[in-house]
């Protein structure tokens, strides 16, 4: 289980690192060699996004992967055999993100389980909070997969709660407002909020959006679990190549 | 937790986390609005002071000569300010963000008709204001940008993905995920999450409360059937809202585009092209492909080009209540030249949508039956798109000789 493995690993390290990729981006081959050097760098845990025509909780970065993506030609089908292929290939937990139509259309029970089948581990939906998840729910929860939910800085603590009980693995606490990729400022009022949502679940706490070094990780290390980086590893890969992967992440990780 | 905003099987609030808390409270002030007496009274007021309403129908005598099968009407939406229906839905908007203390405005726009209609309910009740309109749509739609910057509207232009009405969607959600405690989003059509379908369908019910009331008063009978265009649907679920009860035929005409065979067209609800999907926050027929990818749309007209449709709509046809037929770019402009040339009214391309299905049954129908279109909008200020579409030489030349006119 999801968790199991979040806590073990926490029990050897002070926060976890989750890096993001976005499927087909810049192609098939890129994204495996990108996994790769992830892995060897000492990544805990990984998003693997499905690219979506609509990605309306994407800023710029994100957007404009998903498109390029898409414009290759990168189908859904092999999306999943790209998830089998590393689940398979690479000793730690993967998750898929992506946005809910991509699971409605394939079967939202054919799509769960497949990501059983292919060992994934769970999966976050932006797009899908949990009055709508029900479906969704009963699927991830048969195969005994994490259905990973999302907290903001505008979530009540009575939704924090609600959200709590039929959330697994680890919560997502986004940390502000807007869109993936945008300035985060790292102060106190994040360290408040990483309270007020640890007082309203047991589960581990994964904090994303504007987390893009080692400063902005140390920051989060006794507040957050998981420290989540997504826009930036692209930037990385756009602005200097796969290569400069592996030293990008060893000193975030070191 | 509550499911929100089903018609049936269609609907919704797929909402990022982030949005939930901001949708609570417009749902709240909506209901608060909607159970409140007063503020229908204000509305109205209001809508007859800044705007011109009621609008008249006119009885399209010509036509129905030409036809000589049932009586023509026309709901004259275009004579409102702004020239189209737009406007019913933004000023009751804006007066709910009057009442949640909000400073700013955001829209998109296809046609550019709701943008306009935005910032101009902007400069009235002093709210900033900036709209999202796909880069296609700028360009083809030049005249309203201008229109919009001049009423003090920033407009922004969406480079991203097909770089139309949906993208704009997208782009606005995402301004409004950043900006909500000070900005409401002016969602333009009766689609999008819960309570945007209900809440747009009930300030253009003023269409159908009107028309209704208008005909029994010249008439004293109902039409048999009314025709509307459906790009989101909010002009045709104005107008049909004022019929449901009634044993009236309501007709929704979508963009057949090319053709409904072509691939090319944004035809959701009369075509076999579309299915089910949730995006944008809400579950309907969408236009995509079978992973769930959105698929580009075509029309003449950019205020029909958009790939999904009102969930109340999905419904309306599960349920048998609306037919949904297609009126092709030819079609249309056929309709539009004719309907000028005989009644002296200029329809908006998406408006001749309606039209052009109604020509094409009233011969069929008996000389006691009555037909009424919703003109939802004015065309003349399609001057480019329309010249366009007629090929018309002279125009050409005009450009031509204005544009030497820049250089010099």
């Amino acid at each position: 289980m999801l968790e199991t493995y979040i806590r073990s690993r926490l029990a050897e390290k002070k926060i976890l690192l989750m890096t993001h990729i976005v499927i087909g981006y810049p192609t098939l081959e890129a994204s495996l060699e990108i996994v790769r050097s992830m892995v060897e760098a000492g990544v805990d845990l990984m998003e693997l996004q499905i690219p979506f025509s609509e990605p309306i909780a994407d800023g710029p970065v994100i957007l404009k992967a998903n498109q390029a993506a898409l414009a290759n030609g990168v189908t859904v089908d092999q999306c999943l055999d790209f998830g089998r292929r590393v689940a398979r290939q690479f000793p730690i937990p993967f998750l898929y993100m992506t946005y809910y139509n991509i699971l409605f259309k394939h079967g939202v029970d054919r799509f769960a389980d497949g990501m059983q089948a292919a060992g994934l581990q769970g999966a976050i939906v932006p797009d899908l909070p949990p009055e709508e998840a029900t479906d969704y729910l009963d699927a991830m929860g048969r195969n005994e997969l994490s259905p990973i939910f999302i907290y903001s800085p505008t979530t009540s603590d009575a939704r924090m709660n609600t959200i709590a009980r039929v959330a697994a693995g680890f919560v997502y606490c986004v940390a502000r407002k807007g869109v993936t990729g945008d300035q985060t400022e790292f102060s106190q009022q994040i360290g408040d909020y990483l309270g007020r949502c640890r007082a309203a679940t047991h589960l581990p706490l994964a904090l994303g959006f504007g987390v893009k070094d080692k400063a902005d990780v140390d920051f989060l290390a006794g507040k957050a679990d998981i420290a989540v980086i997504g826009s930036q590893t692209l930037r990385v890969v756009e602005n200097h190549g796969v290569e400069a992967m592996a030293n990008f992440i060893r000193q975030i990780v070191n | 937790m509550l499911k929100r905003g089903y018609y049936g099987n269609f609907g919704g609030a797929f909402l990022p986390e982030i949005l939930v808390a901001t949708f609570d409270e417009l749902e709240g002030v909506y209901n608060q609005a909607r159970n409140d007496p007063l503020f229908w009274q204000d509305y109205e007021q209001l809508m007859s002071s800044y705007s011109c309403r009621p609008t008249p129908i006119t009885d399209a005598q010509n036509l129905t000569r030409h036809f000589g099968g049932a009586r023509i009407f026309i709901k004259r939406e275009d004579l409102n300010h702004t020239g189209a229906h737009k406007a019913n839905n933004v000023m009751g908007q804006g007066l709910l963000v009057k009442r949640m203390g909000k400073t700013r405005v955001i829209a998109e726009t296809g046609a550019g008709q709701h943008g306009v209609a935005t910032a101009t309910m902007a400069a009235r009740f002093g709210f900033d204001c900036t709209i999202y309109m796909g880069e296609v749509d700028v360009e083809r739609q030049r005249p309203n940008v201008f229109w919009m910057e001049q009423l003090g509207a920033t407009v922004v232009p969406v480079t991203d993905g097909t770089r139309i009405l949906k993208d704009a969607i997208n782009e606005a959600f995402r301004d409004w995920v950043t900006n909500m405690d000070s900005t409401h989003y002016v969602l333009g059509t009766a689609c999008g999450p819960h309570p945007f379908p209900e809440m747009v369908s009930w300030f253009q019910s003023i269409v159908g409360k009107e028309a209704r009331r208008q005909m029994l008063e010249r008439e004293g009978r109902l039409p048999s059937r009314v025709f509307a265009c459906v790009g989101g649907g909010s002009n045709a679920m104005g107008i049909f809202s004022g019929f449901f009860d009634d044993d009236v035929e309501l007709v929704g005409v979508e963009a057949a585009g090319r053709g409904l065979d072509s691939g090319e067209h944004a035809s959701r609800l009369c075509s076999g092209d579309a299915s089910v999907g949730v995006a944008q926050g809400y579950k309907t027929y969408f236009l995509q492909d079978g992973d769930g990818q959105m698929r580009e749309t075509h029309s003449i007209a950019a205020g029909l080009d958009y790939v999904g449709v009102s969930p109340i709509l999905s419904d309306l046809k599960e349920k048998g209540r609306v037919r949904f037929e297609g009126a092709t770019d030819r079609e249309v402009i056929e309709a539009l030249r004719l309907t000028m040339k005989k009644e002296g009214v200029i329809p908006a391309l998406e408006s001749a949508h309606a039209f052009a299905r109604a020509f094409k049954e009233a011969p069929g129908m008996s000389t006691d039956e009555i037909i009424l279109i919703n003109q939802s909008g004015r065309g003349d200020k399609d001057i480019f798109t329309i010249a366009d579409a007629f090929d018309d030489p002279k125009w050409k030349q005009f450009i031509i000789a204005k544009a030497k006119q820049y250089h010099a």
